[in-house]
């Protein structure tokens, strides 16, 4: 039987500001525990609350790129439970009000476009975390530093199709949000999570089938794995004609599977009520319509612009507008060098391979883009060849010197002087009689060896096209 | 509406009290009281009326973005009634 899967996803991303959302705490990533904590956020008796402008102007920012509407009024709930990780015993959220409803965005899967409904985005706080592993095995410890971290939760309509529809919606709102410039996205350091809604059901049904919950993914990549195994497993729950429970399941990285909650999943009963401490926020249509108006170029539109202005691929025009810095890149490059493709090529190619392997953000690169074009040029006048072009750039990035100075340092420049290689190339023709014997005979890729010796003995300087020729040239003379 | 002594367990719990017999009992009577008095306000026309979320006439109060001094961290963990060095210390919890 085909069963169709049934994905929505809940991400909570953290804005980015100086300060936490009620109080003037600090929001620096990786402080030293309990050191970035006052009255407010810990929830000790007689304080008030106040809201960060700031976050409020990034939530109603990222709704309308999201094109969600704005609410008029708008109000915080109090979500109460009791959880060791909540000083207040509650949370301040939203609950009958979000700050915006019903917007949606666009994924492009492989050529189709597909929107994906967005249900709703509201303003929260973070709770604190807590560190299971200490010298006491029978405690927890907690460190309330980032409770009063001001979360964005961005819940989609089930509308996706497949974990990889699923994977492409996080690619893109990742991509939005940076855009936007307001969260890092850093899941690694927990400032965007993901929980997913999965169920299946049979093709052509209308119906909604059980649903599991997913948590634990630190990666998109494991988010997109943890959907597969939930599909395969459901899926076979099915077919031996067993139920799908309602549950929460925890994805175990490690072993690349899901698995039950260990305590008793109790029926969440929050008793939210309206937040006394905060009065409510009614926007102005003039200030809503100054955030709309100044929103940045997003990149779906982005995309569109590179494909038509630069001629690229929709596949190389998606992996570089992915990357906000990326993309920026690749525009200031291209004021100065005109060979779109081949650019999108270096950038693509050794640039991120590189960046990758150094671990260096994009941002944090220090390669000028003009220096960048400046070696393409050097390569594409043959003054080197593409490898040693690379070698060069890694040096460029390692040294920040110019690509000039490296190959003059270096002494890297080509040998296109055609008598220096003629030496060398007559050299390796007496050498190696029986590869040039076999190319005589019609084994057109013994002079690849050939080739290969001649790049040796010039220690990867010669220019290769013209080593291509003069070896024809010198064999069929012989 | 009425209240049963299963609700008032069940809302004392949400709560974290522990309430004895006897204290199940006043409160239910009590709690039922408030809701007998809910469905007398609930007999007043109010389709005109925006529901109230606060009663103070005051909107948009923001601070700025701007980071002020936290607690020391031996401050902060004055209160606590289980600590250990930088953190507050609890009974193991794994969800
Ligand atoms: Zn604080």
């Amino acid at each position: 039987m085909s069963y169709e899967t049934v994905i929505g996803l809940e991400v909570h991303t953290q804005l980015n500001t100086k300060s936490k959302i009620f109080c003037g705490c600090s929001t620096e990533f990786g402080a030293s525990a309990n050191t970035q904590v006052c009255p407010v956020c810990l929830g000790l008796p007689g304080v008030l609350p106040v809201l960060n402008h700031k976050t409020l102007k990034h939530a109603v920012k990222t709704a309308l790129a999201l094109n969600c509407s704005i609410e008029s009024f708008i109000k915080f709930d109090r979500k109460n439970y009791f959880y060791p990780d909540l000083p207040k015993n509650f949370q301040i959220s939203q609950y009958d009000r979000p700050l915006s409803y019903k917007g949606h965005l666009t994924i492009k899967d492989k050529d189709k476009t597909k929107k994906i409904g967005i249900t709703r985005v509201h303003l929260e706080e973070d709770a604190g975390k807590l560190i299971h592993e200490g010298d006491d095995a029978a405690s927890s410890y907690v460190d309330f530093n980032r409770t009063g971290i001001p979360l964005l939760e961005i819940v989609s309509e089930p509308d996706m199709r497949s974990p990889g529809q699923a994977y492409l919606y996080l690619t893109t709102l990742k991509a939005i949000l940076k855009y936007l410039d307001v969260s890092d996205c850093d899941m690694e350091k927990g400032s965007l999570r993901c929980d997913a809604n999965i169920s299946i059901r049979k093709k052509g049904d209308t119906k909604l089938g059980t649903k599991t919950e997913l948590k634990n993914m630190n990666s998109f990549k494991g988010v997109k794995a943890a959907l597969e195994f939930e599909v395969k497993r459901q899926i076979k729950l099915k077919e031996k004609g067993e139920k799908i429970m309602q549950q929460t399941l925890l994805w175990d990285e490690k072993k690349q599977k899901t698995v039950s909650m260990r305590t008793k999943e109790e029926a969440h009963d929050y008793r939210y009520f309206p937040e006394p401490d905060l009065v409510p926020f009614v926007l102005k249509q003039e200030e809503i319509d100054t955030i709309k108006n100044n929103l940045p170029e997003l990149p779906e539109a982005r995309l569109s612009r590179f494909m038509s202005e630069f001629k690229l691929s929709v596949y190389d025009g998606n992996i570089l507008i992915s990357d906000k810095y990326l993309a920026d890149f690749f525009e200031e490059c291209a004021k100065t060098y005109k060979q779109y493709k081949n650019l999108s090529n270096w950038i693509q190619g050794a640039l991120s391979s590189e960046l990758n392997n150094r671990k260096i953000q994009v941002k944090d690169l220090k390669l000028a883009p003009l220096e960048l074009t400046k070696l393409l040029k050097i390569a594409d006048e043959g003054k080197i060849n593409n490898l040693t072009a690379k070698t060069v750039l890694t040096d460029m990035i390692h040294t920040g010197k110019s690509a000039d100075t490296i190959i003059k340092e270096k002494n890297l420049a080509q040998i296109s002087d055609s008598s220096a290689l003629e030496e060398i190339t007559d050299n390796v023709i007496k050498d190696n009689p029986k590869p040039v014997g076999d190319y005589k005979n019609g084994k057109e890729n013994a002079i690849m060896f050939l080739m290969g010796q001649v790049m040796k003995q010039s220690k990867g300087k010669a220019n290769p096209k013209m080593v291509i020729e003069i070896l024809k040239e010198r064999i069929k003379n012989a | 509406m009425s209240i049963s002594r299963e609700d008032v367990k069940y809302t004392a719990n949400l709560a974290r009290l522990e309430l004895k017999d006897k204290e199940l009992d006043i409160l239910s009577k009590h709690l039922q009281d408030i809701l007998d008095f809910i469905d007398k306000l609930k007999s007043v026309d109010i389709k005109e009326v925006a529901p109230t979320s606060h009663v103070l006439p005051i909107k948009n109060v923001y601070r700025e973005d701007e980071v002020s001094r936290s607690l020391k961290t031996s401050d902060a963990l004055k209160n606590a009634p289980s600590k250990d060095e930088r953190f507050f210390k609890v009974p193991k919890v794994i969800e």
